[in-house]
């Protein structure tokens, strides 16, 4: 304590002010996970409510909110790795990349088709259960649609990392994002091999490109 | 009373089979669904009849429907169902929610009008999900291999037995004028399929092969709420860091 603020004496002026604008950057790092979520949310259902570009199925606009404001705080590469399950130490680095990239992609676009669905829908946050040490917690929403009796809930497993809280799952309705590919990836790497894996992404990736006309 | 020992006797000889079907569950390539071809075949004539007349029906449904009035009758079964729920929840001792049950049920039948409106989710009663499938899974009952019946989609062995206990406590059944129970019936079907269409919106964009997504999606969503929303952790073995 004593060592910082005898530095700070010494600090020239403009690197004071250097580090006084740098401060809010570094304390978004030590925000809270539940906060984190609460204030990305809120952020994000303000745009959709906004734009009526995103409320008209605009896909490059969903994908340019997704890409700023929520693809940062997710571990894709963890992501990859849990879905993998045992077949990730079996991938090569590239290959690890790669599948790295093209399930990103389909996450982004999954996400994206969820996104552009929601209207008028309410989002409640549930108190978080945390003791200050953990490094690993679960936040949890409920999201509330019209038309219908029952909200959903949607969890939000995150852990800590030296650049703040990341999401390293999405689960729905109790059902996991990440680990419900397992199965999927499996069977397509005991039946193609890890690159047929990555092709079948890639294909996939390249339908999902084209906007359906069976849009709801 | 000799009724209720048949029915009794029934569903002993449904568990015992389902027990025995669990028993052969390493039969397949995947050992919870050893009944994968079968399932399969089932799932797409699902899908096909889903495609064909449930989703446009429900579509034109949601479409026609102002919001508050497709509330109202989600309510309105959601409400009917609530009995049920709470004696599922007495059957597995929690008697908390038991009583949470029964509160929503009485509130909102009256105050909410038969309820169409869900005023105990306003004062912050919440509901809870609970069937007779969960109360079989909470007392230790596997749920035995993954099945995918007719027209209802997935289940297991264990809830697809339980879901016909279900539906011999669910009213709507129970309504003796048949044409106004098959409306009943098919309205609540259809604004259920309804609710559904964004997810099965998102399920279309997620999966590389839906079949395999939507089992296990499944099976995750009933395990999930076996427990009440917090499973124990399986074991990760892979996730190595």
């Amino acid at each position: 304590m004593k060592t910082t603020r005898v530095r700070m004496k010494a600090m020239s002026p403009l690197r004071f002010l250097l580090l006084a604008l740098l401060a809010p950057l570094a304390q978004a790092q030590n925000v809270a996970p539940d906060v984190l979520v609460k204030s990305i949310t809120e952020e994000v259902v303000t745009v959709l409510k906004r734009d009526k570009d995103i409320q008209a199925g605009d896909p490059k606009k969903v994908a340019d909110l997704i890409e700023t404001k929520i693809l940062p705080h997710f571990n894709f590469t963890r992501m990859t790795r849990i879905a993998m399950a045992r077949n990730w130490r079996q991938a090569s680095p590239e290959q690890q990349k790669e599948l790295t990239t093209e399930f990103q992609t389909l996450l982004v676009r999954t996400y994206s088709t969820a996104l552009s669905n929601f209207r008028d829908q309410q989002v409640d946050y549930k108190p978080l259960r945390w003791r200050p040490g953990d490094t690993d917690v679960t936040v949890r929403t409920e999201v509330k649609q019209p038309g219908s009796s029952q909200p959903v809930g949607i969890d939000y497993e995150m852990e800590k990392t030296p650049n703040g809280w990341k999401v390293y799952d999405v689960k729905v309705g109790g059902v996991s994002l990440v680990t419900t590919y397992r199965e999927t990836f499996a069977s397509e790497v005991r039946a193609k091999g890890v690159d047929g894996l990555i092709k079948s992404l890639a294909e996939k990736n390249r339908q999902g490109a084209q906007p359906k006309s069976d849009k709801t | 009373m000799r009724n209720g020992v048949t029915k009794a006797k029934a569903l002993c000889a449904a568990l015992l089979l389902a027990g025995t079907l669990a028993g052969c569950a390493t039969l397949g390539d995947n050992p919870r669904d050893p009944l994968e071809p079968y399932n399969r075949a089932m799932f797409s004539f699902n899908d096909a009849v889903d495609g064909a007349v449930l989703k446009p029906v429900a579509k034109g449904y949601r479409a026609v429907l102002p919001g508050f009035l497709r509330t109202g009758i989600s309510n309105f079964f959601s409400n009917v169902e609530d009995a049920w729920i709470c004696v599922n929840d007495l059957l597995q001792g929690k008697f908390q929610s038991g009583l949470d049950d029964f509160g929503r049920l009485f509130f909102n039948s009256t105050f909410g009008i038969a309820g169409v409106f869900d005023f105990a989710s306003d004062v912050g009663m919440q509901k809870n999900n609970e069937d007779f499938g969960q109360t079989l899974g909470w007392w230790g009952v596997g749920s035995g291999p993954y099945v995918v019946l007719p027209f209802l989609g997935p289940s297991t062995a264990r809830d697809g037995l339980a879901f016909l206990v279900d539906t011999q406590a669910d009213p709507v059944w129970r309504i003796d004028d048949v044409p106004l129970r098959n409306t009943a019936v098919g309205v609540r079907f259809i604004g259920r399929r309804a609710e559904l269409l964004d997810a099965t919106s998102v399920i279309e964009q997620a999966a590389l092969d839906k079949y395999t997504f939507v089992r296990e999606a499944w099976l995750q969503r009933r395990r999930n709420l076996v427990y009440d929303g917090e499973p124990p952790r399986e074991k990760d073995e892979d996730d190595s860091r």
